[in-house]
C-alpha cells in the first residue's frame, strides 16, 4: 500500500493532497486512489479492444476456402514428388501413370454425384466451370435461343458471365428471391419462355447458406426442355447430390471448398441427352475439347481424393456441422437479443451461419474479433465496405446488412473453438452496443425507424 | 477365425492410431483425427462379419500409414499455435 501511494503521490493534485491531510486516513484514500488509477486504465480500455490472447486466429471462414485434408495431401504428394508425367503423353510410361491417376480421380468425382466418369471435365475451379456453362451453353444455342435465367444471389462469376452475355445481345432474367433467400418456383415457371436456353441457379449460397430446391428446379427445366446448370461449389460433399435424380445438366465443382487443393475444379456436363457448349479456351483439345490445357495431375488427384473422402464422410461431417451450429446459435441467442439470422433457418447448410447483430457495425466487430478469422460475406467482396448484394436481394435493411457476419464451420472445427468464438462474439457485441447511442435509445424504448434524422 | 483379425489386434490398432494422431502438430487436424478414430471404432463396435472386420482393419492400417506420413509433413512446416491452444 505504502509503495503504491508513493508512486501515486506525484501524480495526484494538490487538492487531493489537502484532502489526504483532512481525512486523517491516508490508507483508505490511497486505496480509493489506487482503485481509480486502475479503473482509469480500464476506463480508457473499457471500450478499447484488448487482446490478452495471443496466437494464430481460429479459422471460421469455411465458405471462403477450406484447409487441405491430410488424407488429400497424402494422395497428392506422390504426383508432386515422383510422378511428373503429362497425362496426355501417350507414348511412354510417365504419361500412362499420370493418365491412370487422372482417370481414377475422374471416377471418384463422378461417383460422388452419381455421374458417368466421361461426363466430368477438369477445370481450374468453379469460376471457370461457371463461365464455360453459362457462356458456353448460351453461345452454342444462341442462334435459336437468346434467353438465360439466373438469380440475384448467384456468385459473382455467374452474374458477370451473364452481364457479358447481355453485351452480346442475350436477354437475362435475374430472378428475385424470397425473404428467406429461396427462389419462388412460380416466378421461375413464369420466367421460362420458349426462347430460354439455360437456367443457372446455385445449390447452396456462399453467403447465407440457403439451399435451393434443386430437384424441383431440375424437374421443371426438364419438362420445359431447358438446360439446368447449378453451381454446387458450396454444396458438393456437404449435402447429397445426384445429377440424375435431380435432373442437373451442368454442375460446377470446386476443389478447395471440399478440403481439396486450390486451382482445380470440375464441370459435370450431361452426355445423354447431350449438352453442348462452345469452349472458351482454345488449344490442344483436352477434356473432350471443352477445356484445352494440360490437366494438372497432382491437383486433380487431390480433387478426386477429396471427393472420395467427402462421399465416405458426408453423413458424419453433416452431423458434426449440425451439432456445432446448434451449439453456437444456442449460445448466441441465450445471451444476445436483436440478432437476426439471414436466410432460411431450415432449408440451409448448417455449416454456414450469417448473423446480423443490430446496432453493431459489422466492420468494427470483425476488427474486434481479430482472434477469429471471419468475414462479413464472400471473400471476393471482402475488400469493399459495401453491404453484400445477396443480403440486399433478400431484403435486409441497409443497417442490418452492414452488421452481418458469416460464421463458417468445417470438418476440422472443434467444439472448443465454437465456444471461444461464441463467447468472444457475445463479449464484443455487448461492448460495442454499450457505446452505441442507438442501442441506448433502443433500450429506452425509442423506435429507431421513426426518427427523422436532420440532413446536413 | 482362420484369417480373421483378433480382438487384440483391433484394440492395439486403436491405440496405435490414437498414439500417432496425437502427434499432429496442427490443432485442428489433431482434434479431428482423434475424434474420427474414436467415433470410427465406436461405429463399428458391433461388427460380427469377418469380411467386414478385415476390411475395416485394412482401412485402419491404411489410415495409420497416412497419419504417420502426414505427421512428418506437418512437423516440417510448423506454424505458431492457435489462440485456443495458448489459453488451455
Amino acid at each position: 500500500m505504502i509503495r503504491l501511494s508513493k508512486n501515486i503521490i506525484p501524480a495526484v493534485t494538490k487538492t487531493l493532497l489537502k484532502r489526504t491531510n483532512q481525512s486523517q486516513n491516508p490508507s483508505i484514500l490511497v486505496f480509493f486512489h489506487g482503485q481509480r488509477l486502475l479503473s482509469d486504465t480500464t476506463a480508457s480500455g473499457k471500450f478499447s479492444v484488448q487482446h490478452e490472447d495471443f496466437g494464430r486466429p481460429l479459422y471460421f471462414d469455411a465458405q471462403a476456402t477450406t484447409p487441405i485434408d491430410p488424407r488429400v495431401l497424402d494422395a497428392m504428394l506422390p504426383y508432386l514428388v515422383s510422378y511428373h508425367g503429362n497425362p496426355h503423353s501417350r507414348t511412354h510410361a510417365y504419361g500412362w501413370e499420370s493418365e491412370a491417376a487422372v482417370e481414377k480421380a475422374r471416377e471418384q468425382v463422378a461417383d460422388l454425384i452419381g455421374a458417368d466418369p466421361k461426363e466430368i471435365i477438369f477445370t481450374s475451379g468453379a469460376t471457370e466451370s461457371n463461365n464455360i456453362s453459362v457462356k458456353g451453353v448460351a453461345r452454342f444455342y444462341g442462334s435459336r435461343k437468346k434467353h438465360v435465367i439466373t438469380t440475384q444471389i448467384e456468385h459473382k462469376c455467374v452474374l458477370d458471365s451473364c452481364r457479358a452475355l447481355e453485351g452480346e445481345g442475350f436477354k437475362i432474367t435475374y430472378l428475385p428471391v424470397k425473404e428467406n433467400g429461396i427462389i419462388d418456383m412460380n416466378e421461375l415457371e413464369k420466367a421460362l419462355t420458349p426462347e430460354t436456353s439455360l437456367v443457372s441457379i446455385m445449390t447452396v449460397n456462399n453467403e447465407i447458406g440457403v439451399m435451393q430446391p434443386i430437384a424441383d428446379i431440375g424437374a421443371l427445366c426438364k419438362s420445359k426442355k431447358v438446360y439446368f446448370h447449378t453451381d454446387a461449389a458450396q454444396a458438393l460433399g456437404k449435402v447429397p447430390i445426384d445429377v440424375n435424380k435431380m435432373n442437373i445438366d451442368l454442375m460446377s465443382i470446386s476443389g478447395h471448398k471440399v478440403y481439396g487443393p486450390k486451382g482445380v475444379g470440375a464441370l459435370y456436363i450431361r452426355r445423354r441427352p447431350r449438352v453442348r457448349v462452345e469452349p472458351i479456351q482454345s488449344g490442344g483439345g483436352q477434356e473432350r475439347g471443352m477445356r484445352s490445357g494440360t490437366v494438372p495431375t497432382p491437383l486433380v488427384v487431390g480433387l478426386g481424393a477429396a471427393c472420395d473422402i467427402a462421399k465416405r464422410e458426408m453423413a458424419y461431417d453433416h452431423a458434426w456441422m449440425e451439432k456445432l451450429s446448434q451449439r453456437f446459435l444456442d449460445k448466441i441467442y441465450s445471451k444476445l437479443t436483436h440478432v437476426i439470422r439471414n436466410g432460411d433457418a431450415e432449408k440451409t447448410y448448417p455449416g454456414c451461419i450469417n448473423l446480423s447483430f443490430a446496432y453493431v457495425e459489422g466492420e468494427s466487430l470483425l476488427m474486434a474479433l481479430k482472434d477469429i478469422a471471419l468475414s462479413s460475406g464472400s471473400a471476393c467482396t471482402s475488400a469493399s465496405l459495401e453491404p453484400s448484394y445477396v443480403l440486399r436481394a433478400i431484403g435486409t435493411d441497409e443497417d442490418l446488412a452492414h452488421s452481418s457476419i458469416r460464421f463458417g464451420f468445417g470438418r476440422f472445427t472443434t467444439v472448443e473453438e465454437v465456444d471461444y468464438t461464441a463467447e468472444k462474439t457475445i463479449k464484443h457485441v455487448e461492448r460495442l452496443r454499450e457505446m452505441s447511442p442507438l442501442w441506448e435509445m433502443v433500450q429506452e424504448g425509442v423506435d429507431i425507424k421513426t426518427i427523422q434524422w436532420s440532413q446536413h | 477365425m482362420s484369417s480373421g483379425v483378433t480382438k487384440q489386434q483391433v484394440l492395439s490398432m486403436y491405440k496405435l492410431l490414437l498414439r500417432e494422431a496425437v502427434k499432429f502438430p496442427n490443432y485442428n487436424f489433431r482434434s479431428y483425427a482423434l475424434r474420427r478414430i474414436r467415433d470410427g471404432f465406436k461405429e463399428n463396435k458391433a461388427l460380427t462379419d469377418l469380411k467386414q472386420i478385415n476390411q475395416q482393419y485394412d482401412f485402419a492400417t491404411e489410415n495409420l500409414n497416412i497419419i504417420k506420413r502426414q505427421v512428418i509433413v506437418g512437423d516440417l512446416y510448423r506454424t505458431d499455435k492457435l489462440v485456443i491452444e495458448n489459453i488451455q
